[in-house]
């Protein structure tokens, strides 16, 4: 096949990028591993392993609570990388970061502090391809009397736009949507979406549990109130994850966890909150996890984000120019590389899933098979689980070539 | 591969006494969430006498085989012999190494006829 000189260079890239991670060197079932499960969750890089070791092995200590040596590397550490993220984000402020566990910790924390503000009859705007994450903490407000609406989606797997303005109501108070749906691979218009609930009144949370790999985030540009993501979904450590949120707001709420760090002082009978972002992070944070963090976006800066997203064009093009030829397959998700990224959501007639994963298995390719967390979805596309191949830039074209040669075998297993 | 045994596709493609009856003495159906695989099986019984037995279900080949081959086991057996059924015995009858989250599937038929008879749960399967 004929390459171009940029797809040239980016192969060689990648060749460099693979020998930076350990773990895409081990074989599995006695076949060289070909990882397409990074939408789960990513491979880590010898740089952020390191990190975290250094950090334990010299640097460890509780952050903020002693004035000695130690404990006062591992603030600077840890605030350090706390500025990273917000720089990579392009926050104004790095009070706007404040470290939770993950995504789910984000969006909790918002469903439960910006939810004590919403009343019965209030509605919280949501859409069929959330993952359960972004579903299940709004159902808790249900028992206040606050209502939830999902946006349909079309055929080729994206937000149906005319539903979105439909729903969208005076009593709308927050939508919550996810940037890059982790099944289709869908990229929604989210700034599109922040304008239009601002116009009504509402705030928006955007959901970049999924997108944060893969394109350049900027949240004063997207004008998102909310965003949420996890450090392990782009070569950071498992356990720490990020909300970020405009400051205005964030002094509006109340904290989400009661314990140290997020009081300015402890009465017998009440508290006064520290100032931002401490106000929300109760308890000992993951420090080591932090720093780790900061260490993945040091490597992904360096790559540059640019081109992890051509990386990943050219794998959406090659990917859908070669699994279609196994034929009977159902891919689910658009068909322009601009509007997805690398995940593919596919079925073999008549074969599950999961048996389809345990021969892509055998060929030492891991895949996910499953209801991927999006059980509406699931039931929107009128299938009980999907397969997920979901690459990222590390992945190479030789590695979809293992991927459909399992896939035929799966289809010779099964006929 | 060994997962795919040729009596194993050979039940997933001609499940046996696939259906439903027309005056069970119960039906019992469950799921497994991980996967969305679902079985519903139905006995008829005289006396303590399983005298006829039938499921359906959609899933993964793991799951509908293993049933499927429960069923033919099952066919005359008196109910307690249901109830001592193990983890080792299902293992042996579909005679292939399986790895801990595809055990699920595996025991699906077994775990709907434990709980819906007698309430037995997962933990209470002996292995």
């Amino acid at each position: 096949m004929h390459m171009g000189s940029v797809s040239q260079n980016l192969h060689l890239e990648i060749s460099k990028i693979r020998n930076d991670f350990p773990i895409l060197s081990k074989k599995v079932n006695g076949k060289p591993l070909v990882y397409f499960d990074n939408a789960a969750t990513t491979q880590r890089p010898a740089q952020v392993i390191e990190a975290i070791d250094s950090f334990y092995r010299e640097t460890n200590s509780n952050v903020y609570r002693g004035v000695h040596e130690l404990s006062e590397r591992a603030t600077e550490q840890f605030e350090l990388a706390r500025e990273k993220v917000a720089k990579f984000i392009n926050a104004k402020s790095p009070n706007e970061i404040i470290f939770v566990r993950g995504t789910t910790e984000a969006i909790n924390l918002v469903a439960y502090s910006y939810g004590k503000k919403l009343v019965k009859g209030n509605r919280v705007l949501l859409s069929f391809m959330e993952h359960h994450s972004n579903v299940v903490p709004w159902q808790f407000l249900h028992e206040k009397g606050v209502e939830l609406d999902y946006v349909d989606i079309t055929d080729d797997g994206r937000l149906k736009l005319e539903d979105y303005y439909r729903l969208m109501s005076d009593q709308t108070k927050i939508v919550s949507m996810t940037h890059v749906s982790n099944v289709l691979g869908t990229v929604n218009p989210v700034s599109e979406l922040a304008k239009i609930a601002h116009e009504k009144g509402s705030l928006i949370l955007v959901d970049g549990a999924q997108s944060i790999p893969h394109l350049s985030i900027d949240v004063q540009e997207m004008d998102c109130d909310f965003f949420a993501f996890s450090g392990h979904k782009m070569f950071g450590p498992t356990g720490i994850g990020v909300l970020y949120a405009k400051e205005s707001i964030l002094e509006q709420m109340d904290p989400f966890m009661g314990g140290g760090s997020i009081i300015k002082e402890v009465q017998l009978d009440h508290s006064t909150w520290n100032d931002l972002p401490y106000k929300f992070e109760a308890g000992t944070p993951n420090i080591a996890g932090a720093i780790g963090l900061g260490t993945a976006i040091d490597y992904l800066k360096a790559i540059g984000m640019e081109n992890i997203r051509k990386v990943g064009k050219e794998l959406i093009k090659y990917a859908l120019e070669a699994l279609p030829k196994v034929g009977g397959i159902e891919l689910y998700g658009p068909d322009d590389p601009r509007d997805r990224v690398e995940v593919f959501s596919f079925n073999l007639p008549k074969i599950h899933a999961h048996d389809v994963a345990s021969i892509a298995n055998d060929f030492g390719v891991a895949i996910r098979s499953g209801h991927h967390c999006a059980q509406p979805l699931m039931r929107r596309l009128g299938v009980p689980a999907t397969s997920r191949a979901s690459l990222y830039a590390y992945n190479t074209r030789e590695e979809i070539d293992v991927f459909v040669k399992s896939l035929e075998k799966v289809k010779e297993v099964f006929n | 591969m060994d997962m795919y045994a040729e009596n194993i596709l050979d039940h997933y493609k001609n499940p046996r006494n696939f259906g439903r009856l027309n005056n069970p003495t119960g039906t019992y159906k469950d799921s497994n969430p991980l996967c969305g695989d679902e079985v519903e099986i139905q006995l008829q019984l005289s006396g303590d006498n399983i005298g006829n037995i039938t499921f359906t279900g959609r899933g993964c080949a793991i799951s509908q085989a293993t049933t499927s081959m429960l069923t033919e086991q099952l066919k005359g057996k008196d109910i307690d012999y249901v109830k001592k059924l193990t983890q080792q015995d299902i293992i042996s009858m579909l005679g292939i190494s399986i790895g801990p989250t595809r055990m699920k599937c595996a025991l699906l038929g077994l775990r709907t006829l434990q709980k819906g008879l007698w309430g037995m749960n997962a933990d209470d399967l002996t292995t």
